[in-house]
């Protein structure tokens, strides 16, 4: 079977710039994967060099098996069969949303354009809002609309970018959600560019996270999360403290807060200067624990408090704590450690 | 925009809204004729005379209206048309007073200047036919009524009705046949038009130097320019055209003029009448027609080469207040016919 | 005396409007100077109120059907061609890369240079059957002249030409603007939708662009309307023709005005239509999100035709034309330029200055009073100023002359009577009159423009302003100023071009021993002196590029993302 998208040591650079640097992965037919990374790390820009709107220096795009784009060879835009969101969905103002829907598909017949266009407005709700004008609808409605317009035509791909960026935080959640499921429907392979790591979770089967144009790593959620190659990676995804400490084996790191039981997933010399990423729900909250450290900080999460901890020694933790707990600041409180996932990175040092 | 700006604003405006007030020695001319056409004379008689000639040039109808709405208060003493029929229209407007001036009225023939004394002809201009000796002879050629009969289908230029010219003619056609006549002949001459009217008089005589039409109806001095130019292809183009003087067997070629009239509320009305005298003197006729090549008023002062050469015709003597009586009349005609 | 008169009118504006910017004040003000500047619309449109003569019989008997359908023709012809020759160019260079097209972006603008009346002077010299193209075919082919065809300059086809080639700058000038202002993301996304940049002109950028191509195809249309000198040279009888033989030729100037007044009854309704369908069509943006337009690069034969198809306009409209002037100017070169003819060229530049500073002045002074205070009566008046851009110069010129002799003759009476000095006439007759009659003729361009770049800037700007405790007056100057400048320095050029070019009202009104290039340039071709009359037409042409040349400029500089 062929990958839906494949990408081969891409690399772009626009006026003698490095934007993307050697970027390789493969995306399976109906899976949707995220482009996850901060703000000017290069994501938007792998996303218009699938879509084409950039010609690459180095490297090689193909959609379903058939070269799109290498630095002799490209097919323009409008050539390749793709979907796109774009950030504020730049619905066309001149027209309204049956017409915004079906542009992709205007020269198919008549009824073929009418049973598309029902089908997908059925499947985006839309019902109520088919004769109006973009600036009539509301945020969640015009990205609707212009997750309908793009999926119209039936793309090989389906591109998005930020899609959830100008909507309220409330209603992320719950259309990243309904759009998965909508997706998974269609079947259609999905590349999103974001730059929020919860949108990405609920979304994505795979997730690449970019750092200063490169991909660091191409993985699933979980292990992205539990298994984080990379220093940046770690420090992108979730949340946590770093503490130091050595190797003593396979299986155990000694470090201030103690030793550490768990799998190493590299291979570490016995003695060696390590850093060991200490996650929220690693450490658990114990009244019974003769461990303990003093709340500096607190945040509700509705669910659950996160509480950054202050150690005897002086190293600060995080802990995600039920909110029946609730505990003052500098009030003193027990914890312990739950560690399944050992994360270690070598220390070099600051 | 601050204050400061718009007070160096007021202050640029103020330079342009200092008129003059109207100081002794002076008049003040409204002319249709254009300004190359008139001011080297106006500056000569400034010169002669001590006394300035203000200026504007433009168009006759537009300055009878601005003198109207002006009222009493109007600051011109003179208005100076290029055709009768403009004279007689301010006149009937009320727009122009008697002068009693011995001179103008001894050096001005009756017939070109105003009943009432109100308005004179300064300059005379005929309109003629022009034709192509290769394919017209002189012979076939008899007068206006005679362009109007078939043997002409298809063979005469003429520019449109807008034009004062045309209007004048087809109203001394009116004011010699009347108005059922001229319109019988408007019709047939009309349907002998080579091409729907375009152009200056000086585009109908290239018309017929290449042979887009045999004969056209324009003012002599549009010949005698062109003869008389700088311009290699306009000298060309006029030496394959003749000029022919029409209806000499009968009332003789239509002529227009030239002329002005001291109006109503004139503040330097001696002044003006000066201008007028000076106007008709010798010296400003000869003048006429070195410059514009049109005959002067009073009789054989010209030396122009080319007028010379065209020799003595007779003209139509028919009152011109006639022309300015019958324009509108003509006008309509024009209209009824089709004469575009 | 004079200039305190003028001065006291201006401080009584200015008084009242920082006095009473609050209140119903604004609105009456805004009335006040509205009515002001219909006063000419008005009493033309007044005629229509006194009897029909029995001109009307004659007119409506004769002629009257067919000045109707020869403008009608016209317009059409004008706005077809002049639509032709600007929106393709405008988006051309816009999209791509093409050789020149950096050159051609502000070149095409040239022929807005060029007044309609020597371009038709120029080709007729040239095209007419005694002029050299017509004879070099003559002496080529020796045949005589009924023996080929050649298309005949003086028509009405050659007007509808003449006219498009100098008036399709108006919508080039819009549609480029709009089109470099558009948000790329839309085309963007409309490629990705499977558009070609073909179809994502027809079916994207055009219809987003069509509210500014329409208020362009206006003016053009308003213009052709108010054309006089063309036609008439071409001898079609439009209906501009009409109304100056019922004037001049019938002497009936009633009938003329009435003429006039059914005119703009025209263009009134036009006006109303066009309004209303760009309401229908008021596009909110839905995207605020600009990237910097990366333009294509053409090659080989797409390159070569983009090229063809925005040289085209420049050509015929410019550079043939010039050439034949050029060609006149030097035959006669000895002694035109003299002292007299710097006068003639300060002149012009003077009173296209003041002008348009003037025009813009009280265009933004309206715009603020009625984006400060709605009302419909201020939309309604507003739109009556704009009334006089179809109106033939000389019949706004009488339509100014008569309030303001009337006022004089007024003033003069009473101060006859109660203190025994005469005032004469104070105004008319003056340059204050022309310069009004200039207003009257252009100020709906800096109107409109203004409105349209206000409309531009969200009150959102204006509160937030408000909160740092900025004044109204500092708001203006230092918040709307910088955004409208591009917008603002574009519309006084067009003024400024537009009088440079005007002859009609200047004709009429322009006070004693006081002449324009465009009096110099209409009275030498009237005399039918084509070649002496090149040179004012020429420096006309190069008076107006340079500002041509910075309108350009302004609106490259005006697109979001403009580095």
């Amino acid at each position: 079977m062929n990958n839906s998208i494949e990408i081969k040591e891409l690399s772009l650079s626009i006026e003698g710039r490095s934007i993307l640097e050697n970027i390789s992965f493969g995306l399976g037919e109906i899976e949707i994967a995220c482009l996850l990374g901060p703000s000017g790390c290069g994501k938007t820009s792998l996303l218009r060099c699938i879509a084409g709107f950039e010609k690459l220096n180095h490297g090689e795009v193909s959609i379903k098996g058939v070269i799109m784009n290498n630095p002799n060879h490209y097919i323009p835009v409008e050539q390749r069969n793709i979907g796109m969101v774009f950030q504020d969905y730049v619905l066309f103002p001149h027209m309204d949303v049956r017409k915004n829907i079906t542009f992709g598909i205007a020269d198919l017949k008549p009824f073929r354009i009418k049973e598309r266009l029902d089908e997908l407005i059925e499947l985006f709700g839309l019902e109520a809002h088919a004769d109006k004008y973009p600036h009539q609808l509301s945020g969640g409605q015009q990205q609707r609309v212009a997750l309908a317009r793009a999926m119209a035509p039936r793309p090989r791909v389906l591109l998005l970018d930020e899609p959830f960026a100008s909507l309220d935080i409330e209603l992320r959640e719950s259309l990243a959600r309904e759009l998965r499921s909508i997706l998974k429907q269609d079947s259609v392979a999905t590349i999103m560019v974001t730059h929020n790591q919860l949108e990405a979770f609920a979304m994505a089967d795979i997730i690449g996270v970019m750092a200063n144009g490169k991909l660091m790593q191409w993985d699933t959620p979980f292990d992205l999360y539990h298994e984080p190659k990379t220093l940046d990676v770690a420090n992108f995804i979730g949340e946590g403290t770093f503490v130091k400490g050595e190797i003593i084996n396979q299986t155990d790191v000694k470090t201030d807060i103690g030793n550490i039981k768990g799998h190493i997933p590299h291979n570490y010399d016995s003695g060696e200067k390590v850093q060991v990423l200490i996650r929220p729900d690693d450490i658990l909250h114990d009244d019974d624990s003769k461990l303990t450290a003093l709340v500096k900080e607190k945040e509700f999460r509705g669910p659950q408090f996160l509480y950054t901890l202050e150690m005897k020694n002086g190293l600060f933790l995080q802990s995600l704590v039920p909110s029946h707990h609730d505990h003052a600041i500098n009030e003193p409180i027990g914890i312990k450690m739950a560690i399944d996932h050992l994360v270690v990175f070598p220390d070099i040092g600051e | 925009m601050n204050k400061v700006n718009i007070i160096i604003i007021l202050l640029i405006c103020s330079q342009f809204l200092n008129t003059g007030e109207v100081n002794a020695g002076e008049v003040n001319v409204y002319s249709a004729r254009k300004e190359a056409l008139i001011k080297p004379i106006l500056d000569k008689f400034t010169e002669d005379t001590g006394i300035e000639v203000n200026l504007i040039t433009g168009k006759a109808d537009t300055f009878i209206k601005r003198i109207e709405v002006e009222g009493k208060n109007s600051p011109a003493d003179l208005l100076l048309t290029v055709d009768a029929a403009r004279l007689v229209r301010a006149k009937d407007k009320g727009l122009f007073q008697a002068t009693n001036s011995k001179i103008l009225n001894k050096a001005i023939p009756v017939h070109l200047r105003d009943i009432d004394n109100q308005w004179y002809g300064l300059s005379l201009r005929s309109r003629v036919i022009v034709y192509n000796p290769n394919k017209v002879r002189a012979n076939e050629l008899i007068n206006y009524i005679d362009l109007a009969s078939k043997k002409w289908k298809s063979r005469i230029c003429v520019r449109s009705s807008s034009n004062i010219y045309n209007q004048s003619l087809v109203a001394s056609i009116i004011s010699h046949h009347g108005i059922e006549q001229a319109e019988i002949w408007a019709s047939g001459l009309v349907g002998n038009f080579a091409r729907a009217p375009k152009g200056g008089d000086r585009d109908q005589i290239k018309a017929v130097a290449v042979g887009v039409c045999d004969v056209a109806i324009v003012n002599n001095y549009y010949l005698a320019g062109m003869l008389d130019s700088s311009q290699e292809k306009e000298i060309t183009a006029a030496k394959k055209v003749k000029l022919f003087w029409p209806d000499q067997r009968g009332n003789g070629a239509h002529v227009n003029i030239s002329g002005a009239g001291v109006l109503t509320h004139a503040k330097n009305k001696d002044e003006a009448i000066l201008l007028l005298e000076y106007l008709v003197s010798d010296k400003a006729q000869r003048w006429y027609s070195d410059i514009n090549y049109e005959y002067p008023v009073i009789t054989n002062v010209y030396d122009h080469s080319v007028l010379k050469e065209w020799g003595i015709f007779k003209m139509d003597n028919l009152a011109l207040s006639l022309l300015g009586k019958y324009n509108t009349d003509a006008v309509k005609l024009m209209d009824r016919i089709g004469w575009k | 005396m004079i200039l305190s008169n003028f001065s006291y009118y201006f401080q009584k504006k200015l008084n009242l409007k920082y006095s009473s910017l609050k209140k119903s004040g604004p609105s009456l003000v805004l009335v006040l100077i509205s009515l002001f500047f219909c006063i000419p619309v008005f009493i033309i449109s007044g005629s229509l109120f006194l009897p029909f003569e029995g001109v009307w019989v004659h007119l409506v008997d004769t002629v009257l059907t067919d000045y109707m359908l020869n403008s009608f023709l016209l317009l059409i012809g004008v706005g077809f061609f002049s639509l032709l020759l600007s929106v393709i160019p405008a988006w051309l260079v816009t999209m791509y890369k093409f050789p020149a097209s950096n050159w051609l972006q502000w070149a095409i603008l040239l022929p807005m240079a060029m007044p309609a009346y020597i371009i038709a002077y120029s080709y007729t010299g040239a095209l007419d059957a005694a002029g050299p193209v017509q004879a070099t075919i003559r002496d080529l082919t020796g045949l005589g002249y009924s023996e080929y065809w050649f298309p005949e300059i003086r028509s009405l086809g050659g007007a509808i030409t003449m006219l498009s080639l100098v008036l399709y700058p108006y919508i080039y000038l819009l549609a480029r603007a709009t089109f470099a202002e558009q948000s790329v993301c839309v085309l963007e996304v409309s490629r990705t939708l499977g558009c070609n940049t073909m179809s994502a002109f027809r079916r994207v950028a055009l219809p987003l662009a069509r509210p500014a191509i329409i208020v362009g195809l206006s003016l053009v249309l308003m213009e052709t309307l108010a054309d006089y000198g063309t036609v008439q040279y071409f001898g079609v009888s439009a209906f501009t023709t009409g109304i100056f033989k019922t004037w001049f030729g019938m002497d009936s100037s009633l009938a003329a005005a009435q003429l006039s007044a059914l005119l703009l009854l025209f263009v009134f309704v036009f006006l109303f239509l066009e309004r209303r369908s760009r309401k229908l069509l008021a596009f909110h943006h839905t995207s605020n999100r600009y990237s910097p337009l990366l333009k294509q690069e053409l090659r080989g034969i797409r390159a070569f035709f983009a090229f063809f198809v925005c040289f085209t306009p420049l050509l015929f409209g410019f550079i043939i034309p010039i050439g034949f002037l050029v060609g006149h100017a030097i035959e006669i070169y000895s002694g035109t330029i003299d002292y007299s003819f710097i006068r003639l060229l300060s002149n012009s530049i003077l009173l296209a200055l003041i002008t348009s500073f003037l025009a813009l002045f009280v265009a933004l002074f309206l715009g603020y009073i009625n984006r400060n205070n709605f009302s419909f009566i201020n939309k309604f008046l507003i739109r009556f100023i704009s009334l006089g851009y179809a109106v033939p110069g000389t019949v706004i010129a009488i339509g100014v002359l008569i309030p303001f002799a009337w006022f004089d003759n007024r003033l003069d009476n009473f101060l006859l009577a109660n203190f025994n000095v005469s005032s004469g006439l104070l105004i008319s007759g003056t340059l204050f009159i022309l310069i009004f009659a200039y207003l009257v003729r252009f100020i709906t361009i800096p109107i409109n423009t203004v409105e349209a770049a206000l409309e531009k800037i969200k009150p959102g700007i204006d509160e937030v302003a408000k909160t740092n405790g900025m004044s109204h007056f500092n708001i203006m100057r230092k918040i709307h100023m910088p955004i409208m400048k591009g917008s603002l320095l574009t519309c006084s050029l067009l003024v400024f071009v537009d009088v440079l070019k005007e002859l009609p009202a200047t004709l009429i009104l322009r006070p004693f021993n006081f002449n324009t290039l465009a009096v110099r340039t209409f009275e030498l071709a009237n005399e039918e002196r084509l070649a002496d009359a090149a040179v004012p037409a020429l420096a006309i042409v190069v008076a107006g590029i340079i500002p041509v040349i910075m309108i350009s400029n302004s609106i490259s500089r005006s697109r979001p993302g403009y580095e």
